[in-house]
């Protein structure tokens, strides 16, 4: 199997003594779209910070690629963060440069990439997120949607095996929110997206992960997740008023 | 969010001056400054001249006069006190209108009104033909610590979230019937600083994250190369070298002279 991502085994505990994650594992193959559900609190995104091996220590193993994710190798890292491009939920903490185009290029700029490769890798990401024209703003002068679009960019600018955001749809309005839809299905990516937003993950995700007390409580097509009443209680999911997934996967 | 108060003094215009690498324009602005701080205050032709020479770049610029002359008001303080140099001084005295004024105070006060200005202006023209950050990496670029410019530019960065923050905090007091009223209720607004200290420090930690996710090692990436060919340093070398021109006349005239 083809696998992008693989997990197994994974168990963490915050120094404080909180126990986040007890044993997840699942793999996502590659050019999957998978949406990560579940409560808050559940430890969705103490998972994603263990992707890029931010956060580790405790029990099992991530895998990237078939490469293992192992802190201790200082090269291995960086290759892992080049590999899994995470998307944080405020863009605010994810552009930390005066521009957008610096933003953008800051992570290829980290993997080596000078001169005009790197203004080729930086012009294509903002491009494919549409948001060339405004490359020399600074961040703090666009709206929060064009701002999550170029935390877009400044991920997909290093070429990553998997994207993950989290929670990317939060704070939209609803015509930032197609639109980042559009921008998400138009890429050629591996995508495990976490939300709240359980329509979105409808609409971009054809399987999904129900995270609820730091282990994998279901994985499977997302509208037969989404149908599921009792399953759906159990892990306080609940649906927007007049959502009826059933009404999408009906046909 | 923030209205972008950072960015207030550059005016963004397409010029030659404009275009110049930033680290030029810093040392043409010293240099310029220095010129003028050491031309003998007695010599008001000389300061005519540098005034001249500034309304020349203004122009080149393609600044607008009267922007330039509306930002100057942080320049009031300087005025105040040299207008009451006539006063205080000691030494020879003549009368204006009744007032019986010290000659070395009025000269002293016409140097440090001309000098001033004449720097103020330079200060004022460099920040608005020079986007901040480059400003930034002009200062790195002549040998100021990178950690130092690094800091800064977050700085920059983050005073518009950290403003909003503030904002958000005040209205949130507002909403549940707060205001300041007198001294007790210092400890209400020592506690939200604390609150924004604390947020400011998890927001500090979330970019580092952030950093480290895109391969951040400690090092900031050069991104922009500011490197200036010699045209460039030629050119802007103009205003400093006409500048130390100008000092050389007035100090020849001074000596002839006497
Ligand atoms: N830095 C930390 N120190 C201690 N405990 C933490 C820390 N961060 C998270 N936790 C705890 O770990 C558990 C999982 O948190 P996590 O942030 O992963 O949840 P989440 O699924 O992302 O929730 P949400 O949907 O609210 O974002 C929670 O019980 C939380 O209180
Ligand atoms: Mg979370």
């Amino acid at each position: 199997m083809d696998a992008s991502l693989e997990v197994s085994g994974l168990a963490y505990a915050y120094p404080d003594g909180t126990q986040a994650l007890f044993g997840v594992t699942t793999s996502v193959r590659r050019g999957e779209r998978v949406a990560l559900l579940g409560p808050n609190g559940a430890g969705k995104t103490t998972l994603v910070l263990h992707l890029n091996g931010i956060l580790h220590g405790g029990a099992g193993t991530v895998r990237v690629g078939g490469m293992p994710v192992d802190p201790s190798d200082k090269k291995a890292l960086k290759e892992i963060r080049r590999r899994v491009g995470v998307v944080f939920q405020d863009p605010d903490d994810q552009l930390f440069m005066p521009t957008a185009r610096e933003d953008v290029a800051f992570g290829p700029a980290n993997l080596g990439l000078r001169g005009a490769a790197l203004e080729r890798r930086v012009e294509e990401a903002l491009e494919r997120v549409g948001m060339a024209e405004f490359a020399d703003r600074a961040p703090q002068h666009l709206s929060f949607g064009q701002r999550r679009r170029v935390a877009v960019a400044t991920v997909l600018a290093m070429e990553p095996e998997i994207l993950v955001l989290d929670e990317p749809s939060s704070n939209l309005d609803p015509a930032s929110r197609r639109e980042l839809a559009e921008i998400l299905l138009s890429l050629d990516v591996t995508i495990l997206m976490v939300t709240h937003d359980l329509p979105y993950a409808a609409q971009l995700c054809p399987r999904s992960l129900i995270l609820s007390g730091g282990v994998i409580a279901a994985d499977g097509p997302t509208l037969e997740l989404l149908a599921d009443a009792e399953l759906m209680a159990a892990h306080r999911l609940e649906l927007p008023f007049g959502f009826i997934p059933q009404a999408l996967s009906g046909a | 969010m923030g209205a972008g108060h950072a960015h207030a003094l550059y005016v963004r215009r397409d010029s030659v001056v404009h275009r110049l690498p930033p680290h030029c324009k810093i040392v043409a602005t010293v240099g310029f400054v220095l010129a003028v701080a050491i031309t003998p205050r007695h010599e008001v032709w000389a300061f005519a001249a540098y005034a001249l020479l500034l309304a020349g770049v203004t122009v080149v610029a393609r600044i607008p006069f009267g922007t330039v002359l509306r930002r100057m008001v942080i320049e009031i303080p300087f005025v105040a006190f040299a207008f009451f140099l006539p006063f205080v001084a000691r030494g020879e005295r003549v009368e204006v209108l009744g007032l019986a004024l010290s000659v070395d105070g009025l000269w002293g006060a016409f140097g440090i009104l001309a000098k001033g200005t004449l720097g103020v202006v330079a200060s004022i023209l460099l920040a608005a033909t020079t986007e901040p950050r480059t400003l930034l990496l002009g200062v790195e670029r002549l040998g100021l610590p990178p950690l130092l410019t690094q800091i800064a530019t977050f700085m920059f960065r983050y005073l518009d979230v950290v403003a909003d923050e503030l904002r958000r905090m005040r209205i949130a007091r507002a909403a549940r019937g707060f205001e300041a009223r007198d001294l007790r209720d210092a400890k209400v607004l020592a506690r939200s600083l604390g609150a924004l200290f604390l947020r400011c420090f998890e927001r500090g930690e979330r970019v580092h994250l952030a950093m480290l996710s895109r391969g951040y090692d400690g090092a900031m990436p050069v991104l922009a190369e500011v490197g200036a060919s010699r045209r460039q340093w030629a050119l802007s070398a103009a205003l400093p070298a006409a500048a130390g021109l100008v000092a050389a006349a007035a100090w020849m005239a001074v000596w002839t002279l006497r």
